[in-house]
C-alpha cells in the first residue's frame, strides 16, 4: 500500500487528509519532519500561506530532503501556495523549492474579494467538470521545458503538470470531488 | 454561483496553523512577514498601549493600514468597534482581506453587532464561550477566536474561553435532540447552530486563540488545546526582541506537539512584556465583556 504524505507545517493539511481518507488502498500520513518524509511516496504541498511554509521549510532544513526527493521521481502535488513553492520563478520574490518549470505571480487576482468559484473541464484528470476553489489565488504566468498546461480559466493558466510533478491554483482539497486527488494518485 | 460566506470560512482554513501579529507600521509589518506570519492585523496602537493610554480606541487610520497592504503579500485585517458598521463599509472600500469587530477598541454599539451578512468582506469575531461564538457565526462571522483578555501577556483567559467552547462542544455532542432547545435557550445560541454542532461535534468555522499569548510555550498551549492557530498581538512587538520571538512563535505553533521544538525556539528570547495579573485589571476595564 502507498503511502501518501501531506506536509503539515501551515495551511490546508487537514482538507486534504480527509479526502484522501475517502479514497481506499492507500495510507495518508502527516509530514512535518525528515523521518515522515522518507516514509512517503508521493507528498501533496497544501494550500496557506507560502511565505509561512518556505520558512518554515528553511528553517527545519526540510527543504533540502524535500528537493532531494522530488528530483529523484517522488510525485508531488502543490494546491495554490504548494503551487508557488514549487515554482522556479516567482514574480516578486525569491522561489522556494524551485523544482518545477512555471513561472508564476502570487495574489494574481487581488485581495479576499476578489476570490471565487468556477466549474471548468479537465479532459485528463475527468469527464465531468471539476469545481474550482480560487482563495487569494496564483496565477502561471508561463510554462517551460517539459512543463504541460493541463487548463486555462479566463485566460490564466490554472493547472500544469511537469513529469510526475502536478500545480493547481484552486483547492480541490476544499470541495467533495476527489478527481484531482485520484488522477495525482495515479501520476 | 460563488458562494462568498463559503469562500470567506475558506480562506480562514487557508490561514490555519499559523500565527497573526498585531503590527503598527510598516517595519512592524515586514518583520511580522519574514518571521512568517499567516497574517498581519494592522491597527495604531497594540492592545496594550490602548489599556494603558485609555481613551476612546477606533478603526485605524485607513492611510496607514494602505501602506501596511502596499508593503506585505500576506493577508491584511483590520479592526472595527462592535457594532460599528461604517467602520467596516470603510475597511471594506479599502479591500483589505478580513475585519476584526473587536472588543479590544471601544464598542460603538451597546446593544447590536454588526451584520455581517450585508458585507462582501469576511469578518473575524471574538468569543468566551460557545453561544456567544454561535451568535457572532448567525450574524455572518466565518472566522471566531477567542477573546482572552487581549494586552495582559496574561494567558489564563484565552485558556479559559478556549475550555469553555471546547467543554460547551462536547455536552451538546452528548445530549439527546429534546435537550438541544434547552441548550440552545441557555446559552442565547440560535437553534439550528446548536443542532449543527450537536451532530458535527465542531464549530463549522476556523477558530484561533487570543488575548493574553506571549511566549511560544503559550502559543503551543492553545493549541494543543484545539486552537486552529494563533493571534498574538502585544506579545510580540512588547517584548525584548521581537524579530526572534515572531518566528519563534510560527515554528512553535506548527510544532505545538513537539516538545524538544518547542524548547529549542523558546531559549535565549530575552524578556517577554511584562504582562499583568487579571486581578489587578480595575472592575470595568476589562475587554473580553463586551460584547452581546
Amino acid at each position: 500500500m502507498e503511502t501518501i504524505g501531506v506536509l503539515a507545517l501551515q495551511g490546508s493539511f487537514a482538507e486534504h487528509m480527509q479526502a484522501l481518507r475517502k479514497i481506499a488502498g492507500i495510507n495518508p500520513i502527516l509530514v512535518k519532519t525528515a523521518d515522515e518524509l522518507a516514509r512517503v511516496d508521493r507528498l501533496i504541498i497544501p494550500g496557506g500561506e507560502s511565505t509561512t511554509i518556505g520558512k518554515l521549510l528553511n528553517t527545519t532544513g526540510l527543504s533540502i530532503n524535500l528537493c532531494k526527493r522530488i528530483l529523484s521521481g517522488m510525485p508531488v502535488w502543490g494546491t495554490c501556495a504548494g503551487l508557488i513553492l514549487l515554482a522556479k520563478k516567482i514574480d516578486d520574490e525569491q522561489p522556494h523549492l524551485a523544482v518545477m518549470d512555471i513561472c508564476v505571480k502570487r495574489n494574481a487576482y487581488g485581495s479576499q474579494l476578489a476570490s471565487f468559484e468556477c466549474q471548468k473541464l479537465i479532459p485528463e484528470i475527468s469527464n465531468t467538470p471539476i469545481n474550482m476553489v480560487f482563495i487569494r489565488a496564483p496565477q502561471i504566468i508561463s510554462v517551460s521545458g517539459t512543463t504541460k498546461i493541463l487548463a486555462e480559466y479566463e485566460g490564466k493558466i490554472i493547472a500544469a503538470q511537469q513529469n510526475r510533478m502536478l500545480a493547481t491554483a484552486f483547492h480541490p482539497e476544499l470541495t467533495a470531488d476527489l478527481s484531482v486527488h485520484n488522477y495525482f494518485l495515479r501520476l | 454561483m460563488t458562494d462568498i460566506a463559503k469562500l470567506n470560512r475558506d480562506l480562514a482554513k487557508m490561514l490555519k496553523g499559523g500565527v497573526i501579529m498585531d503590527v503598527t507600521n510598516v517595519t512592524e509589518a515586514k518583520i511580522a512577514e519574514e518571521a512568517g506570519a499567516v497574517a498581519v492585523m494592522a491597527l495604531e496602537r497594540v492592545p496594550s498601549d490602548i489599556r494603558k493610554e485609555g481613551g476612546v480606541a477606533r478603526m485605524s487610520d485607513p492611510k496607514m493600514i494602505n501602506e501596511i497592504k502596499m508593503a506585505v503579500s500576506i493577508p491584511v485585517m483590520a479592526k472595527v468597534r462592535i457594532g460599528h458598521f461604517v467602520e467596516a463599509q470603510i475597511l471594506e472600500a479599502l479591500q483589505i482581506d478580513y475585519i476584526d469587530e473587536s472588543e479590544v477598541l471601544t464598542p460603538a454599539d451597546n446593544l447590536y453587532h454588526i451584520d455581517k451578512h450585508a458585507f462582501k468582506i469576511p469578518f473575524v469575531c471574538g468569543a468566551r464561550n460557545l453561544g456567544e461564538a454561535l451568535r457572532r457565526i448567525c450574524e455572518g462571522a466565518s472566522m471566531i477566536r477567542t477573546k482572552g483578555e487581549a494586552g495582559t501577556g496574561n494567558v489564563v483567559e484565552a485558556v479559559r474561553h478556549m475550555r469553555a467552547i471546547t467543554n460547551e462542544i462536547h455536552q451538546l455532542t452528548n445530549q439527546p435532540t429534546a435537550e438541544w432547545m434547552t441548550f440552545a435557550k441557555e446559552h442565547g445560541a440560535p437553534y439550528e447552530l446548536v443542532a449543527q454542532i450537536a451532530k458535527t461535534g465542531k464549530l463549522p468555522v476556523v477558530n484561533f486563540a487570543a488575548g493574553g499569548i506571549a511566549t511560544p510555550a503559550d502559543a503551543a498551549l492553545m493549541m494543543q488545546l484545539g486552537s486552529d492557530g494563533v493571534f498574538v498581538g502585544s506579545g510580540i512587538f512588547r517584548s525584548d526582541n521581537p524579530a526572534k520571538r515572531a518566528k519563534a512563535i510560527v515554528m512553535a505553533v506548527s510544532y505545538y506537539q513537539d516538545p524538544k521544538v518547542l524548547a529549542e525556539v523558546s531559549s535565549d528570547l530575552g524578556d517577554a512584556m511584562k504582562g499583568i495579573e487579571i486581578a489587578e485589571i480595575p472592575e470595568g476595564q476589562t475587554f473580553a465583556k463586551r460584547g452581546w
